[in-house]
């Protein structure tokens, strides 16, 4: 069933000077396992949309269903919605706090309620998903390496078997190997869990290779809702939301320019070559 | 302009009592010579020691052994210390953490304010460091209102009201959305060809390293790759072994390259792979 957004809009400090609203009259529907991008420049209101799909925030106006009930009822026990929603906050290694690896990634089960055992299994199988092995499970969250504690973060968030799990950048500071092992590992555990997961990225080449719908904000609205051979065909207008196409996107279109008959839905480097080499002689 | 000679930075651990328990050897023997004027690019994977050796650059680090000159003057000197770091400016990755100022051109006027300028001349500075970065007609906003391209920018005139000669730039671009990457780039490379500021740029961005004057790639605190973008970005192999990568388009070349394509290696630009395959760009 998923989530589904009914006109949703959100208003910072209702009431006051400061008033600003967020976001107008967003409908939308998150369905079950699918792997969806969420694009926008600072401030088109992607922070705001995912701080609502987990009832961090309430409305102003519209409804926020799960699985068909109204989140924000009164009778609705948000401890539902928190398990199921797991959110990924961007430098999600800031908030390691415990004492070892696998108290940390504990935690978020024992918050759950569950008993010590069921706690202490899912830590050392969301471990093991994210590539941490047993050899680190006493070490302080503290001496890893950026790129390990990234990982332990997202094991946290693993450990409550979430079944819609929203990253908020996590590539964000690290080298491409570190990004393709992070975006590796996601698109894996979509797979292996039938997850819906949803990438907040700024990297327009990261969402082509991953997903397969994107949802663009700009200006508190969605403008686009497609498949990212969809959205990237509108360039031009993303460009003019502050955002770009996959760089494999300008390289296709110029390419037609400039004569050569390709077509421009290419998005990966593979799929580019596959056509240019259909178009153009090969000596062998 | 910087003279970087047989340089070792040794990193001391320290177990819980805060004894010293051992060292990490992040800098290894690394040597480098950066005429005035040019655009460095710094690349290398998390850990390869790149802010390490940044923060050499502005005397925010000295050396375990070897040494480091910033025009001329030796960092392990103590007395030259506010001299080198009014002439190396450097810039950080979170702008959030570097702007303190209520109005962006107080923020802006921070620095020349520190430095003991004359009042009438920090105003000259500010408005002149405003307008270089394109943020002029933003003087009187708050900070906070400012999306992170912005307020990135906002951060590098703060650094260009100091008059550097130089700015170092340590991943500068990794919290921003593409038109505030694209801007902060644009921003730096007006500097450097306008105002002839030498800038040290480190990204994970491979794109954003092809305009530079000279690449110098970083693995376990030694340099292990150097030359311009074009002899770096042929080395396709080489640089995925350092878990780095090459621009999309330098790929795509190289991809069709090794299934028969007659076109060079180290293709930097769409137009110029266009200039090899297409009919009419010839």
């Amino acid at each position: 069933m998923g989530i589904q957004l009914e006109k949703v809009s959100y208003v910072y400090e209702q009431g006051t000077a400061m008033q600003t609203s967020a976001l107008q009259d967003v409908t939308l529907e998150i369905p079950d396992n699918q792997f969806i991008g969420l694009i926008g420049h600072t401030g088109s209101g992607k922070s705001t949309l995912v701080q609502l799909l987990n009832g961090l925030l309430k409305p102003s106006s519209g409804r926020v269903l799960y699985n068909g009930e109204d989140i924000h009822s009164d009778k609705y026990d948000k401890k539902v919605l928190r398990a199921a929603v797991g959110l990924v906050f961007q430098y999600p290694e800031h908030q390691l706090f415990e004492v070892d690896v696998l108290s940390d990634v504990m935690y978020g089960p024992r918050n759950l309620g569950l008993d010590e055992a069921e706690c202490k299994k899912r830590a050392v199988e969301a471990l093991a998903d994210v590539g941490m092995e047993e050899e680190y499970f006493k070490t302080s969250p503290f001496d890893l390496s950026g790129g390990q504690k990234r990982r332990v973060a997202i094991a946290g968030v693993l450990a409550m078997r979430p079944s819609i799990l929203i990253l908020d950048e996590p590539t964000a500071g690290l080298d491409p190997r570190g990004r393709d092992e992070i975006l590796g590992l996601i698109s894996r555990m979509k797979k292996e869990y039938s997850m819906t997961i949803i990438l907040v990225s700024h990297s327009m080449d990261d969402v082509a290779r991953y997903v397969e719908r994107i949802i663009v904000m700009g200006g508190g609205k969605k403008i686009f809702d497609n498949t990212p051979e969809g959205v990237f065909r509108h360039y031009k207008e993303l460009e003019d939301l502050g955002l770009s196409a996959p760089q494999i996107t300008y390289i296709m279109n110029l390419l037609k320019e400039k004569g050569l008959d390709v077509r421009t839905n290419a998005l990966t480097v593979e799929q580019a070559a596959e056509e240019i080499l259909a178009k153009i002689p090969v000596k062998k | 302009m910087i003279k970087v000679s047989k340089l070792i930075h040794d990193y001391i651990q320290r177990d819980e009592d805060g004894n010293p328990s051992g060292t990490i050897r992040a800098i290894d023997d690394v040597s480098l010579d950066v005429k005035p004027g040019q655009f460095i690019a710094i690349l290398g994977h998390n850990g390869s020691g790149k802010s390490t050796l940044a923060k050499h650059l502005n005397a925010l680090l000295f050396p375990t052994e070897g040494a480091v000159w910033i025009n001329g003057l030796d960092t392990r000197d103590q007395q030259y210390l506010w001299e080198i770091r009014q002439t190396a400016g450097m810039v950080f990755q979170n702008p959030d953490n570097q702007i303190i100022g209520q109005v962006v051109e107080e923020d802006v006027g921070f620095g020349p304010e520190n430095m003991g300028v004359p009042t009438e001349e920090i105003w000259e500075r500010v408005e002149e460091s405003l307008k270089a970065v394109g943020m002029y007609e933003y003087r009187k906003k708050s900070p906070n209102r400012l999306s992170g391209g912005q307020k990135q920018r906002v951060s590098i005139a703060g650094v260009i009201a100091m008059h550097p000669r130089c700015i170092v730039m340590d991943e500068p671009t990794a919290m921003l959305d593409p038109s505030g990457r694209a801007d902060v780039i644009r921003a730096a490379l007006t500097l450097n060809k306008g105002e002839g500021i030498t800038i040290i740029l480190i990204t994970h961005y491979m794109e954003e390293a092809i305009q530079a004057d000279r690449i110098f790639v970083m693995d376990r605190g030694r340099i292990a790759m150097q030359g311009s973008p074009r002899e770096i970005f042929s080395r396709v192999e080489e640089m995925q072994e350092l878990h780095l990568d090459v621009p999309q388009v330098t790929l795509l070349a190289h991809t069709l390259r090794s299934r028969g394509v007659d076109i060079p290696e180290g293709i930097l630009t769409s137009e110029e792979l266009a200039r090899a395959i297409c009919p009419d760009a010839k």
